[in-house]
């Protein structure tokens, strides 16, 4: 580590903030759990907790349409949780930030609302081979329903994209979008977002990024990956689930018909003709939730203090270590790039013991990790496993996790293997 | 100042029990009507040019003392300005005439009659339309 380490980022203190997370406080055989599932969702810090119940104690309302001031409060802790989230990717302006339910409906509403209208026989959607089934499966039916070709670019074997399979995936049609996780979930790859969505770009196509599993991890700057569209959760860094957010460029959003329809979407309706309201409420159908949407900008204020260089640097600094501590098991075989390149993911198996009752005997130790595909077949077939074990790290985790694992993957190797 | 006062001032209790330019024109030059979606304000706005400038004025409405006393006074503000001035025209400047308090809800009352105006201008002679305005679409039943 040391001989590569760049020191220049502010460092992290996790023990410090540990105080902030009160699911560390139950104990069990004298232990908190070793939390390593981050990355399917986080644990919340008390301040998004408190601002939460403050929010429902003191400004709760439906938004929008009240004119009363409790109603004025809640609209103003909503919108003012957009402009966050504005804020928070580097977005031009909080009229391209649509509330959604999370990435995954963020990623659908991109591939009905404007792949249903762009897309035909002898346009290409192209993913990847890493994609989230969330990135994969709605372009996936979109393409079947338009007509339009699906392809995918293949992953090397170290679980990076293989770029020169770009000029034939070029050669067999019109490309009309491209659609790419920023980070891996499954093996924390981090792809080359700016070099595709320049490509895209060049080939007259829209660039999709799903930050789902980037977002909590990195800084995001919508205009330097020069992407059309990106989508992100707030449950992944730290705020509720139920609330995510799509970034559109505004001219896009403006073209696109509506994906949900109802409610705050509508800007007025007779029995012929109905107009659909202004950006970015077009896309908003029925009362949001917004409690969870001023939780999540809680949340950005949050994870924006602690810095996202530092958690990156954090992250970088315990997936490392975790390589070395697994690549002392010669019985564990692990996935994806080298620690440089990748987020505070791991992906493992452990030879002749199955991910589920590898992750059962970890609970057993107190350690919480993730066995399965992960939503991500494509890339388990590539890979020519069913599953694999999957350790995620957040700004929370400590090395100390990480030798608990290792210990507990001793126990089940001596006790399955 | 009672609350009340402040915000339904003479002024405006003025304009709303009698709006100047009220009624649509025969034959206009341009046309537009809009909603507020927050709470279903109407207004329709008819226009007549002289011309690069806006020689007459009419409009028709339904809604709250704010959406229609509003747009009866900025009809007294565009009448004989040119095109250009009042496709441009700021909502601070008809903001600043109606002058009284407005919340981000109430705001959107009162600039109801200043975007379909603007719609109008842009209907007949190209200009911008108001960024509330844009991209929004319909849905329209044949």
């Amino acid at each position: 580590m040391e001989a590569m380490a760049v020191t220049a980022r502010p460092k992290l203190d996790a023990e410090r903030l540990r105080a902030d997370f009160p699911y560390l406080e139950e104990l069990l055989n004298g232990k908190p759990v070793a939390y390593l599932d981050s990355a399917s969702s986080t644990q919340k810090p008390r301040q998004v907790l408190d601002a939460m119940r403050e929010f429902y104690e003191h400004s709760y309302a439906n938004v929008h349409r009240g004119v009363y001031r409790l109603s004025e409060r809640a609209t103003e802790g909503f919108e003012g949780a957009r402009h966050k989230v504005a804020k928070f990717v580097n977005a031009p302006s909080p009229r391209e930030i649509v509330f959604t339910r999370g990435a995954t409906e963020s990623l659908n509403l991109v591939a009905y609302a404007w792949g249903l209208d762009n897309l035909g026989k002898g346009d290409v959607v192209v993913i990847t081979e890493l994609e989230h089934h969330s990135n994969f499966v709605p372009w996936q039916y979109i393409a079947s329903r338009t007509g339009a070709s699906f392809r995918h670019i293949p992953i090397d074997d170290a679980g990076e994209l293989r770029l020169d399979a770009l000029d034939e995936i070029a050669a067999s049609g019109r490309v009309k979008v491209v659609a790419n996780n920023l980070v891996s979930n499954s093996l924390g790859t981090v792809n080359p977002v700016e070099k595709l969505a320049a490509w895209a770009h060049d080939q007259g196509a829209i660039m999709v990024v799903d930050a789902a599993q980037a977002a909590p991890h990195r800084a995001i700057d919508v205009e330097a990956l020069g992407c059309d569209f990106l989508a992100f959760s707030s449950h992944k860094l730290c705020g509720p689930s139920g609330i995510g957010a799509l970034w559109g460029k505004r001219e896009l959003l403006e073209e696109m018909s509506p994906f949900n329809l109802g409610g705050e979407m509508i800007r007025s309706v007779a029995l012929d003709k109905t107009s659909w309201n202004e950006l970015p409420h077009k896309f908003e159908a029925g009362t949001p939730a917004i409690a969870e949407a001023f939780g999540f900008g809680a949340a950005l204020d949050y994870v924006s203090a602690v810095g996202l260089d530092a958690i990156e640097e954090h992250e970088h600094e315990l997936t490392a270590y975790a390589l070395e501590r697994l690549g002392e098991l010669d019985w564990v075989r692990s996935y994806g790039p080298p620690a440089d390149r990748r987020a505070g993911i791991v992906s493992f198996n452990v030879d002749g013991v199955h991910p589920h009752d590898v992750a059962q005997i970890l609970d057993w130790e107190g350690v919480a990790v993730r066995a399965g595909h992960h939503c991500t077949q494509p890339l388990m077939t590539r890979l020519g496993v069913s599953a694999t074990t999957r350790a995620s790290f957040y700004l929370y985790t400590v090395s100390e996790e990480i030798d608990r694992l290792v210990e507990g993957l001793k126990k089940a190797k001596s006790q399955l293997g | 100042m009672s609350e009340f006062d402040q915000l339904y001032r003479e002024v405006i209790l003025d304009h709303y029990k009698n709006p100047r330019s009220h009624g649509l024109l025969e034959a206009p030059d341009a046309v537009a009507e809009g909603q507020n979606p927050l709470c279903g304000d109407e207004v329709s706005v008819s226009l007549r040019f002289d011309g690069d400038r806006i020689s007459e004025v009419g409009f028709e409405g339904r809604g709250c003392a704010i959406s229609q006393a509003a747009t009866s006074m900025l009809t007294e503000i565009v009448q004989g300005k040119t095109v250009d001035e009042v496709a441009r025209m700021p909502k601070e400047e008809l903001l600043e005439e109606i002058g009284i308090p407005l919340t981000p809800v109430r705001l959107k009352c009162a600039i109801l009659g200043l975007g379909v105006l603007k719609v109008a201008l842009h209907k007949a002679k190209g200009t911008p339309l108001p960024e509330e305005w844009t991209g929004a679409g319909d849905l329209t039943i044949a």
